[in-house]
């Protein structure tokens, strides 16, 4: 099942720091509005977990999530309209850069909660699996995250079940600006003992290492395991969320970000490819992304008059606010 | 036909729904050997697969609920005690009833929760006594509140069935109660029930309220017609049918077991007035606001609206009115 082609894994890398880039763009050019949370720095882990799934397999993600759902294979202009608000986004611009999701192809959202993606993965694995299907689940999570009792609770719950979820913990080393240091008791990985979850920790900067420990759990809970825990060491290079450009937070010290930042996974699975092959991706890359933003700026905007549409799915109608 | 219990009525409404659709599965705290007596021999009939007990994390098999929706099955939720909503309406709220708008339309989520025991269980004290529909109406989440043995049944299987998530309260208060049914079928959601027509007074009863409404009623025959109107549903609310029996009568009171401030009473005038001229300024009994059940009996009934003060409101609208 697992997509070990390196060139694919470059391109997905590629792909998800250009968009991040354009849209930090489009944040600034004032297109998109509210922020993101950008992914830089982080692309390895998405595209190296998502390389290891199957057509069956469904994932949740974070408020961090625009890597998650193209690593998946999301298109990265309907992505980009939803992030603009715009009709023809993936969610019809009812969601935005925190709840971009795409059902059609298992990805059941970025989720804004930090820490809700663990044991919705769990039910909808449970109840492919229930059906007949060999399902796997990933729900992607911060270092954040591993402090909010819920996920505890699905640890506890996909365990138990042994229902196949592979819980990503992105260790970025901050919550916010809270550093992993002063808000973790214990260990990321410790968590998982707990509940005998196996858990490895791995360089989340190479997306080669993260793809191959990532095919290996899945491999393990495809044959009937339970659930597995991959800790996914990173750093962001940009900031938490877009708003930060503006405030200039101080928390994090500037060698250390230049240090993380020479870590490069776009860099470090660039490396291994030929440098026409780069140089194909690359352009092959830009081309979308210069589409992309051409679909998303010239989509329409949704009607007002529709802005509850879609509140129930049973087709309810909600009454008006006004008059 | 036997005379058939509310809780009984639950029970049926789940095994026909099981038998029915294989999507159909239940989960909570020892719903195998049905602990709450709702659930009483499903385990032994569906299997250990289809009514499974969860261990103590409710919210985690809320969300848990969720996803499995979002793949296509249709999970039944039991709480054990309305409290634990509180401790699950990030679930229910932020993702469960959140997910179909958010996504653009992509999913549904057909769960519902059914929450046996709601409101006071005399003695049971300050988190086992809430009554907390109104959050759930606010939020825009489908809330129901059977007030007889048929009703639970019908809305029960309704809310199975239905789409969206669905808060099923059944109040404490109507649990042991039996009538004679001759059919049970499902029950429409958004649809009222006059238990009793009237001329002069509307009163409005949610749930177990219902027949605290209806003793009134016949108390005060003799001096007032009381219309007893059950909205069956507090979301979406019958406000055609509430308004239809108001123009008729004039006049409104409503018995909620809810706190006062901001509640489903609150709500239930305004959207009355906002259609009727009222013969007389419209009366609500209720807890009091930030209620609390305390434990010692007396004070927990000093609490809950009582027949009493309805009474004393009915009394009171007809002499403003007259
Ligand atoms: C339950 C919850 N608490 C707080 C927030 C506000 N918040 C959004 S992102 C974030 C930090 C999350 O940190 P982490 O899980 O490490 O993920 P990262 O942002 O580093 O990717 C916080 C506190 C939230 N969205 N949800």
């Amino acid at each position: 099942m697992t997509d070990a082609d390196p060139v694919r894994l470059y391109r997905t890398v590629r792909l998800i720091r250009r968009f991040e880039e354009r849209a930090v763009e489009l944040v600034h050019g004032g297109q998109i509005v509210g922020g993101i949370h950008p992914y830089l720095g982080q692309e390895g882990i998405a595209a190296g977990v998502c390389a290891a799934l199957g057509a069956d397999d469904v994932l949740a993600g974070t408020h961090r999530g625009h890597g998650h759902v193209l690593a998946r294979g999301a298109d990265p202009a309907r992505m980009l309209a939803e992030l603009c608000g715009r009709v023809t986004g993936l969610n019809a611009g009812r969601g935005g850069s925190m709840h971009a999701a795409d059902l059609s192809i298992g990805v059941l959202g970025a989720n804004a909660i930090v820490g809700a993606s663990g044991a919705i993965i769990t039910g909808a694995v449970w109840a492919h699996r229930r059906r007949g299907r060999d399902t796997v689940g990933v729900s992607f999570f911060g270092d954040g995250a591993v402090n909010e009792g819920m996920l505890l609770e699905a640890f506890n719950l996909a365990a138990l079940w042994r229902v196949p979820v592979l819980f990503v913990c992105e260790n970025n080393g901050y919550a916010t600006t809270m550093p992993v240091a002063g808000a973790v008791a214990g260990s990321i990985a410790g968590r998982a003992a707990a509940f005998d979850i196996p858990a490895v920790q791995v360089d989340g900067q190479d997306p080669e290492t993260v793809r191959v420990a990532a095919s290996a759990a899945v491999d393990r809970m495809r044959a009937g395991g339970g659930p597995e825990l991959i800790e996914a060491r990173t750093y962001r290079f940009d900031a938490h969320h877009t708003f930060e450009h503006a405030v200039r937070l101080d928390y994090r010290p500037p060698d250390e970000v230049s240090r993380a930042r020479a870590r490069d996974p776009v860099r470090i699975q660039g490396e291994r490819l030929t440098d026409t092959d780069r140089a194909a991706v690359d352009a092959e890359v830009e081309a979308i992304l210069d589409a992309a933003v051409r679909f998303a700026l010239n989509s329409p905007e949704p009607d007002p008059a529709d802005a509850l549409t879609y509140l129930y799915a049973s087709g309810l109608t909600a009454r008006t606010g006004g008059g | 036909m036997p005379r058939l219990s509310y809780r009984r009525a639950l029970t049926r409404a789940l095994a026909d729904e099981l038998a029915r659709d294989e999507a159909v599965f239940l989960l909570g705290e020892d719903v195998q050997v049905g602990a709450s007596l709702v659930t009483t021999g499903l385990a032994k009939r569906f299997g250990t697969d289809r009514i499974r007990d969860t261990p103590l994390s409710e919210q985690a098999f809320t969300s848990f609920a969720t996803g499995a929706a979002l793949a296509g099955l249709r999970p039944v939720i039991e709480f054990q005690i309305p409290s634990l909503l509180f401790l699950v309406f990030e679930q229910i709220v932020n993702h469960a009833h959140k997910f179909p708008l958010m996504t653009g339309g992509q999913c549904s989520v057909p769960v519902t929760y059914l929450v046996p025991g709601s409101g006071s269980r005399t003695g049971w004290a300050g988190q086992h006594s809430d009554h907390p529909y109104s959050l759930f109406a606010h939020v825009g989440v489908v809330t129901v509140v059977p007030a007889t043995p048929a009703d639970a049944y019908g809305l029960l299987v309704t809310a199975i069935r239905h789409d969206d998530p669905v808060v099923v309260f059944a109040p404490a208060g109507a649990m042991d109660l039996r009538e004679d049914v001759d059919d049970l079928t499902p029950v429409p959601l958004g649809r009222g029930r006059i238990h009793r027509f009237g001329d002069d007074v509307t009163v409005v009863a949610i749930g177990h309220l219902v027949h605290d409404a209806l003793a009134v009623a016949e108390e005060l025959a003799d001096q007032v017609s009381v219309e007893v109107f059950d909205p069956r549903t507090l979301y979406p609310f019958d406000i055609d049918g509430l308004t239809e029996s108001v123009a008729r009568t004039g006049r409104l009171v409503v018995l909620d077991d809810g706190n006062r401030s901001c509640g489903m009473a609150a709500e239930i005038i305004a959207s009355v007035v906002e259609r009727v001229r009222l013969l007389a300024p419209p009366r609500r009994v209720t807890r009091p606001d930030g209620a609390v059940l305390p434990f010692a009996p007396a004070l927990d009934r000093a609490v809950q609206p009582g027949r009493d003060q309805l009474a004393t409101a009915i009394h009171l609208t007809m002499k403003d009115g007259s």
